[in-house]
């Protein structure tokens, strides 16, 4: 496959980074709307060409029965540190990076076109497209990365612009606080993805995905190693690079990020937090999934139970919270753990490869309604200037058109067919029941509680008893609505994709049925969560609260997010600071800097008094020097 | 011509206008009059040579020609003194030395 | 005239004109009395046979320096300024350090004893003082008499450049940015 012939992707990288300098340097210039409409022209273009990448590189170029290659559209060294240790940039072509293409350009287009409308007026108009436009170079570097350290760098890029956005409200506290948190909560995870880098590297000698991931490569070749507490070294950094994505990906116990970066503007919630930043993680893994299959299995149960976890963690919290932006977070983690217990799961080469298949696809499928469910909520937000669901009420008459699109994002993630969300979470299903039955007795669960909490906001929002709001609401505008109806498209046919011959872990297509065996338990749950939702909320009733008194202490925990913050809370402040951080700072502020201010002191004492000496006074020179040689004098002369 | 002055009495004068230049130079502010002391030592260490050239070594005449170069260096030294205060006079409007006490104004 | 009444008017005279020299808070009359010192020690020379050097210490120094000096005075100060003095605490200590100096001097002088040569004495007169200026043999001067030679002309150009208006160094200046 000749290699210039997709060298135009590297436009799809220099657009976003171009127009994110534009609107920043120039943007206070002229009105905001034309911030905005640059931002959104060049993802627009990087949009048509991701798609002309996608149609090219899986139908036009691709020849029927043979493998999905991997190649470097383009390369070049960035840093040349010595013969054996160079950092390259570039941009590396496969099915998930194009796949992922996909996603983000499409989500990040409909994200500008949406908060044309929805950020209107706001201060800081430019710099928040500004902001996306980095945001959209940072997520598309990181996906086209060819080897791990542009890997990182981008991921870095990504946590900075996710940080700059979600405190874009900077004059809010909650936003300034939730911007830090998850700063230092990612920060702190990428530290393990570093580590986890630098063993790899270390391990392989290269930094290269393609060398990384190839059969003969040196890290499938690998023996594992060293053995440290009776895991390889290799087991070792892939542990620790999946500490790095689930950091990012918000993967239990490192989640607390994400219902708290809902404090930035919905779109950004949307982009950011729901399509494209959180599922870095997955593509981590996904992106090594070769080598965490064949060397590392044990790495790969981790991700798995990590991933089934964080799932039906999530979920039971979504099922209690009442601000919409919150459950579609936790549903966004839930969902990611779907996600990376695919990838957990799945195992390399032909079928066996169901999960890795499954997880990607329900990345695909996810970021479609996840972004429509909460461009929706933004839609909602936007008319009723509130996030609390008990202050909404009966508002479908008020938002036809988003609530149809609402309707359908929350049926699309139930796992209704024959709606996208159905396809790959059976898929995923399908691959947790060959693996483990217990992780697939999780999500079967898991499968019932999100059709049971989406359809709770949904009803708690669109039906039940009207409220009094501040003015009628009224439905949003049509640059806002459009995005809606194509993401919805999008959620009810993405579906139809298929996946299992474009995105698999060997690049070779293979058969996928729907197994029914699993599908129509898991359409029943969905359908009882529902039906469950239904009689709940579709009026309002005590139900709920007697619901919540029955289930007592767990309700309670989980209302309270089954105190997780409040254990980081303990450890970092009663344990970390208290007894390591005080000590440390004691020792800092009264030994170390009392040394140097000791110093200081003396010094500063002795030349106030010595300066007098240096009074630039000729005549106090002249009297001084007359002065010590008539002493020399008589000390030489007399008493020597 | 000077049979019977002893030269002691040469040192102890040319000692007594030294250190009275001293002083002068110590005590005053002006910069013209912290030259003339400055010119007062000079003619102090001058008549030291002299005497001593007189005295002690009348076959040779070193001290005389010590002198007669003091002299010159002490025009030249004059000179360019001179022309420094006067410029110190146009910069800070007075030569006095303690206020002459910034490197740019 | 006896030599010593000679000397001790000279004597008085210079040390005299000194202490007013460095105590008159008139500058001007500084000067005056800085040039009655000056005449008196060329009057010290020609008792000392020394002719030449007292009518240079004459011409350069009372008829040179001098002039100049009131020339500058006059350039820099009113006649009428009363000079500023030391504080009092200054004058005390200066003058405690002066005469502890002297007092010192003047001792270790008195106690000395000075050798003179036995060496026969040459003539002082101008014609044999100039042809050792000029001569570069033994008892010859003229390698100094040139570098004083150029020391004054380094002075002279060096005053000249020091003492000039800002605006003749700002035109040297400027001409120098145009290179």
């Amino acid at each position: 496959m000749p290699m210039n012939a997709y060298s135009y992707t590297l436009l799809i990288l220099l657009i976003p980074l171009f127009s994110f300098l534009l609107i920043g340097l120039t943007g206070h210039k002229y009105k905001p709307i034309i911030s905005g409409l640059i931002g959104t022209a060049g993802l627009l273009i990087v949009a048509v060409l991701s798609y002309m990448t996608a149609i090219k590189y899986f139908w036009t170029d691709h020849v029927e029965g043979t493998a999905y290659t991997s190649f470097k559209a383009f390369e070049t060294t960035w840093l040349h540190l010595t013969d054996n240790l160079t950092i390259n940039l570039g941009v590396l072509l496969d099915p998930i990076s194009v796949m992922m293409l996909v996603v983000v350009s499409t989500v990040s287009l409909m994200v500008h076109i949406y908060s044309l409308g929805y950020m209107k007026g706001e201060k800081g108009f430019a710099r928040f497209f500004a902001f996306l436009s980095l945001f959209s170079f940072s997520m598309l570097g990181l996906v086209l990365a060819t080897n791990i350290f542009q890997m990182y760098i981008f991921w870095e890029l990504v946590g900075v612009s996710s940080f700059l956005l979600i405190g874009f409200y900077y004059d809010k506290p909650s936003a300034v606080s939730a911007s830090k948190k998850a700063f230092i909560v990612t920060r702190f995870a990428d530290l393990g993805f570093l580590i986890g880098i630098l063993m790899l590297s270390f391990t392989t000698q290269t930094f290269d995905f393609q060398t990384l991931v190839s059969s003969d490569g040196p890290a499938l070749t690998h023996t594992g190693g060293a053995v440290f507490m009776g895991l390889s070294a290799m087991t070792w950094a892939l542990t620790f690079i999946f500490i790095g994505g689930a950091g990012k990906s918000a993967m239990f116990p490192l989640h607390i990020w994400l219902p708290d970066a809902m404090e930035g503007p919905t779109p950004v919630s949307a982009l950011i937090h729901a399509a494209t930043m959180v599922v870095a993680g997955v593509y981590l893994v996904a992106r090594l999934f070769p080598i965490y299959s064949i060397v590392a299995p044990d790495a790969l149960t981790i991700v798995a139970w990590v991933g089934g976890l964080s799932s039906l963690f999530a979920a039971i919290i979504a099922c209690t919270q009442n601000d919409i932006k919150r459950v579609l977070a936790y549903s966004t983690m839930s969902q990611i753990g779907y996600m990376m217990l695919a990838l957990g799961v799945s195992g390399y080469g032909g079928h066996d490869g169901l999960g890795f298949m499954a997880g990607n696809f329900h990345l695909f499928t996810h970021a479609m309604f996840k972004a429509l469910l909460f461009l929706g909520a933004g839609a909602i937000i936007h008319s009723v200037h509130s996030n609390d669901m008990r202050e909404m009420g009966n508002l479908r008459k008020y938002l036809p058109i988003t609530h149809i699109t609402f309707l359908i994002g929350c049926i699309t993630i139930a796992g209704i067919p024959p709606l996208s969300g159905f396809f790959s979470k059976d898929e995923i299903l399908v691959a947790a029941l060959h693996h483990n039955i217990y992780l697939f007795a999780i999500e079967f669960l898991v499968a019932g509680l999100t059709a049971f909490y989406m359809f709770r906001l949904y009803f708690n929002v669109f039906w039940g008893k009207e409220r009094h709001y501040h003015h009628t609401p009224h439905e949003s505008p049509l640059v806002m609505t459009i995005p809606l109806m194509v993401l919805a498209f999008g959620a009810i046919f993405a579906g139809f994709l298929p996946f299992s011959e474009l995105v698999t872990s060997d690049g070779l297509p293979f058969e996928a049925h729907i197994n029914y065996a699993v599908a129509v338990p898991s359409v029943l749950i969905a359908l009882v969560g529902i039906t469950v939702a239904f009689l709940m909320y579709r009026r309002t009733s005590a139900a709920p609260d007697k619901v919540a008194s029955a289930l007592g202490g767990f309700y309670r925990g989980a209302y309270h997010k089954f105190y997780i913050d409040e254990v980081y809370l303990f450890v970092t402040h009663k344990i970390i600071f208290r007894y390591i951080s005080q000590p440390v700072a004691w020792f800092d502020r009264h030994i170390v800097d009392g040394t140097m201010n000791l110093i200081g002191n003396t010094i500063e004492k002795s030349s106030y008094l010595i300066k007098g000496f240096q009074s630039g006074k000729v005549q106090q020179y002249g009297y001084v020097f007359i002065s010590g040689t008539i002493l020399l004098v008589i000390i030489f002369v007399y008493l020597w | 011509m000077t049979g019977n002055i002893p030269l002691e009495y040469f040192l102890v004068l040319s000692t007594l206008m030294f250190f009275t230049g001293i002083f002068g130079f110590l005590t005053r502010r002006n910069l013209i009059t912290m030259l003339m002391s400055i010119e007062l030592i000079l003619n102090a260490v001058n008549i030291n040579f002299v005497a001593f050239n007189h005295y002690l070594y009348p076959n040779q005449l070193q001290g005389h020609f010590f002198t007669l170069i003091i002299i010159a260096v002490a025009a030249a030294e004059a000179a360019v003194a001179i022309a420094i205060i006067i410029n110190i006079y146009r910069s800070f409007k007075s030569i006095e030395v303690d206020k002459v006490n910034q490197m740019k104004n | 005239m006896d030599s010593n009444i000679l000397f001790s008017l000279f004597a008085g005279a210079i040390l005299l004109f000194a202490i007013l020299t460095v105590t008159t808070r008139k500058v001007l009359r500084a000067a005056v009395y800085l040039l009655f010192v000056l005449v008196s020690t060329a009057g010290l020379y020609f008792m000392l046979n020394y002719n030449f050097l007292a009518a240079v210490q004459l011409t350069v120094y009372a008829g040179g320096i001098v002039v100049l000096m009131i020339f500058s005075i006059l350039l820099t100060s009113h006649i009428s300024e009363k000079a500023r003095m030391a504080t009092l605490k200054e004058g005390v200590f200066s003058a405690l350090t002066v005469v502890a100096g002297a007092l010192l001097t003047i001792v270790l002088i008195i106690n000395h004893k000075f050798v003179a040569t036995t060496e026969p004495a040459i003539s002082t007169d101008v014609q044999n003082v100039g042809r050792q200026l000029i001569s570069y043999g033994e008892n010859g001067y003229a390698l100094p008499f040139e570098v004083i030679s150029v020391l004054l002309l380094a002075a002279m150009i060096g005053s000249i450049i020091v003492a000039r208006k800002e605006s003749l160094a700002s035109n040297v200046k400027s001409t120098d940015n145009q290179e």
